[in-house]
């Protein structure tokens, strides 16, 4: 373990930014799901990377804070995903494509 | 209410005189009064609904229902007039419902039975029930007839409800229903351009003087925070009382109103046109009763106009120039119903040279007389023009005296009456009006007053001579067909000349001291005391063989004057007199004075100058405004509006309804925030 903060934060900004990347930049949806993902754990790391490096404060209880705050967001990432999913695979059915650009919808 | 109030106190201690002693008149009065209103109300209701399946039979119940309502409202007359029980000297005041209860703010719908209004009662339920007998024969061919009579009762509850209310604001219902009605007789060939047209006239000039009335009423209430009548006059003239607003002011437009209503110069100029309604409807509405409204609403209103004397001034002001313009054109209308409405027109100015000089009884006194003589002239007019086969030029008439004997004597006898020959009614009420003028202080008024008795005696006999007396100047085969209208309208003749003939002798006697005084002195006594207060002066006692003798002396010989004239240029066949109308001596002093005989004939030009001020100027100003609004006003609308839409399609553009544009622009927006976050926290 590197006994510096900031290579973690470095490291969760790279993934943000490569999911956001991702997100804004792939036109299959099932792709940009992966890439909300991806966003999602880069939190994660640096939520923990903060409980460990004593941001909530220095107890063992204290610490161990950081790693429930990332548990409750994986597994709110797993209902988004399978929400996610499903409308996805509602919407595939419909239009017989995975293209996000193709679903032009709204601006009716 | 403030007990200082002499106006309070005075009905309360002769309420007491009263209860002491005198005559009682105990009838169940708080149905009978309403019922004089219900009974035309049904009437015209019934009418309107089934009228038209009634066919040559409609008249019946209209007929029946003004004459119930007569017999109610003489009695209720009688009991006002003869001050008995419960009327008393202050008048009984029937309580039917509160209208409009808006916590402070109270409308009651009360009825006010006084001997100011029993005057007006007597007048209106008389003239109103024979009119409509009149009418059973004057308009039985008219395809419209049951509409005629719907309308008939129409007016009559308004001209009933206008002079029993008790509040200021159902005065002023009353007071548009009636010009409603009016407006509708009026129309009533509603096929023929010129009474749609006249019709118009007479209602949006009515509207002019309406809203000052409306304003007056406001500000009666601004005054007093109260609409009845006699207590919001009361308040506003007591001792020391505040008025936000000046009484001149509220009297003049109460007066303005007035001014509408009795056709009084400069809104005297829908009256004439008024004529082209049927001829009963000029008999009732426009003679003998509507036009009155203003001289009883300024009556009714005495103690107001008495507490602001320049206002009084304006009144006799208007009256009498009145008198005289409508006088001078009269003498050379040729349409015998124009000849009337201008009579009438200076008629009315006498009643409001008499309001305005304070001389109040006279004016009703002359409403009273002049309702029965001109009703009769307007109805033996119709018999005429019956006859003549709706002829109404007098050029085309003559010589029907042969033809017509009851039409003819009839209306000789209303004509001397308006003549101003003793003892005949218009006598008795003109000398009043200007004796007291004379007595009062306005010399002005009686000379001007005297000049009008001339002319007034003048266009009557010019009138009897053109119609009645010389040769037939129309076509022969008319001449051959005339004769004499059916019984149901030579009737009213009869009974209206009566009155025409003995009304000034039974009230205007004696003289000084008259039975008209007796009657309506607790309603006016308070304010000729104000007046004469006011002014410094105090007519002296009665002098039939001094000052009063002599004014007598006057307006008889003016009288005589005008009618001699009249039959030197006219004619003349009465028993024992014979003189030959002479033609060439009317066309050489008319040739002689061409400016006042095309002034007279034109009407002075009012006509003209309306159409010039409101057709010609009014219509330049409109258009203009109308291009204001066009380009001005809906430019800036619609352009705010294209404004809108078209920044709208601009920023459509934004919205590609991509998911992927839309979270671009969050994550492009969270950057630049966390960015200049940051920067801002880093300085």
């Amino acid at each position: 373990m590197s006994q510096s903060l900031d290579a973690y934060l470095i490291l969760s900004g790279i993934l943000f930014a490569i999911g956001t990347f991702g997100f804004l930049a792939r036109r299959n949806a099932i792709s940009m799901l992966m890439s909300i993902e991806l966003m999602l754990n880069a939190v994660n790391l640096a939520i923990i990377a903060f409980a460990a490096f004593g941001a909530f404060g220095g107890s063992p209880a204290e610490i161990s804070r950081g790693s429930v705050i990332a548990l409750m967001v994986i597994s709110v990432a797993a209902a988004e995903a399978t929400v996610g999913l499903a409308i996805i695979i509602a919407i595939y059915r419909n239009r017989r494509t995975p293209l996000v650009d193709e679903y032009d919808a709204m601006r009716q | 209410m403030s007990p200082a109030s002499p106006f309070l106190t005075g009905p309360i201690v002769a309420a007491a005189e009263g209860a002491a002693g005198g005559p009682t008149l105990d009838l169940p009065w708080n149905a009978l009064i309403p019922l004089i209103l219900g009974l035309p109300i049904f009437g015209f209701l019934f009418t309107a609904a089934v009228g038209r399946r009634l066919g040559k039979q409609a008249h019946w119940v209209p007929v029946l229902a003004v004459f119930a309502a007569w017999v109610i409202a003489m009695l209720a007359a009688y009991g006002a007039l003869t001050h008995a029980e419960p009327f008393g000297e202050s008048g009984l005041v029937v309580e039917l419902y509160t209208w409009i209860p808006a916590g402070g703010f109270q409308v009651e719908v009360n009825f006010l039975v006084d001997s100011l209004t029993a005057c007006l009662l007597i007048v209106v339920t008389t003239i109103g029930l024979l009119v409509h007998v009149y009418s059973v024969g004057y308009m039985g061919h008219d395809p419209g007839y049951w509409r005629f009579f719907a309308y008939l009762n129409l007016f009559m509850v308004s001209m009933l409800l206008l002079v029993l209310a008790d509040n200021w604001l159902v005065v002023f219902v009353a007071w548009e229903l009636v010009g409603l009605s009016s407006y509708l007789l009026i129309g009533f060939w509603y096929r023929k351009n010129s009474a749609a047209l006249a019709s118009k006239k007479a209602f949006i000039v009515n509207r002019v003087g309406d809203v000052g009335f409306a304003l007056g009423i406001m500000a009666i209430f601004v005054n007093t925070g109260t609409l009845n009548i006699r207590e919001s006059i009361g308040l506003m003239t007591a001792d020391g009382a505040q008025n936000a607003i000046p009484l001149v002011v509220v009297a003049l437009l109460v007066f303005a109103g007035a001014m509408g209503k009795s056709a009084q110069f400069p809104l005297h100029v829908w009256l004439p046109d008024a004529m082209e309604g049927p001829t009963p409807v000029s008999a009732l509405i426009h003679a003998a009763t509507m036009v009155n409204a203003g001289v009883y609403l300024v009556a009714r209103a005495n103690l107001l106009f008495a507490h602001s004397v320049e206002a009084m001034v304006v009144v006799a002001s208007i009256g009498i120039f009145t008198a005289i313009l409508a006088a001078s054109i009269a003498m050379t209308q040729t349409d015998i119903k124009r000849v009337l409405a201008y009579s009438t027109l200076s008629q009315l100015g006498y009643m409001f040279a008499a309001l305005g000089v304070g001389a109040f009884t006279a004016a009703i006194f002359h409403l009273m007389t002049h309702g029965f003589f001109k009703g009769l002239l307007f109805l033996g007019s119709g018999s005429v023009i019956h006859a003549v086969h709706e002829e109404q030029d007098m050029r085309r008439m003559g010589g029907l005296r042969r033809k017509i004997p009851i039409t003819y004597v009839t209306m000789l006898i209303g004509s001397i009456a308006i003549a101003g020959i003793p003892p005949l009614a218009g006598f008795f009420s003109k000398d009043e009006i200007l004796g007291e003028a004379f007595k009062l202080g306005f010399a002005w008024v009686w000379l001007i007053g005297i000049v009008v008795a001339i002319m007034t005696a003048f266009y009557m006999f010019r009138l009897i001579g053109l119609t009645f007396w010389g040769e037939f100047r129309g076509p022969r085969e008319i001449w051959d067909r005339i004769h004499e209208s059916p019984r149901v309208m030579t009737i009213p003749l009869i009974l209206l000349a009566i009155p025409s003939a003995l009304i000034g002798l039974a009230l205007g006697l004696p003289l000084g001291d008259s039975v008209i005084h007796h009657w309506l002195a607790p309603v006016f006594d308070e304010g000729v005391h104000v007046i004469e207060e006011a002014r410094n002066v105090h007519p002296g006692p009665y002098e039939l063989f001094g000052i009063d003798g002599f004014l007598i002396g006057a307006s008889v010989a003016v009288a005589v004057a005008g009618i001699l004239a009249a039959w030197r240029l006219f004619g003349a066949e009465l028993p024992g007199i014979r003189i030959g109308p002479r033609h060439g001596a009317v066309r050489a002093i008319s040739a002689r004075v061409p400016f006042l005989y095309r002034a007279s004939l034109n009407k002075w030009w009012f006509d003209d100058l309306n159409h010039l001020l409101f057709i010609v100027i009014g219509g330049r100003l409109a258009a203009a405004m109308f291009w204001f609004d066009r380009v001005v006003v809906d430019g800036t609308v619609n352009g705010i509006g294209s404004l809108t839409v078209s920044a709208g399609r601009g920023l459509r553009q934004v919205q590609t309804g991509r998911v992927q544009n839309y979270a671009l622009g969050i994550a492009v927006g969270l950057i630049v925030m966390a960015g200049s976050y940051l920067i801002l926290a880093g300085r």
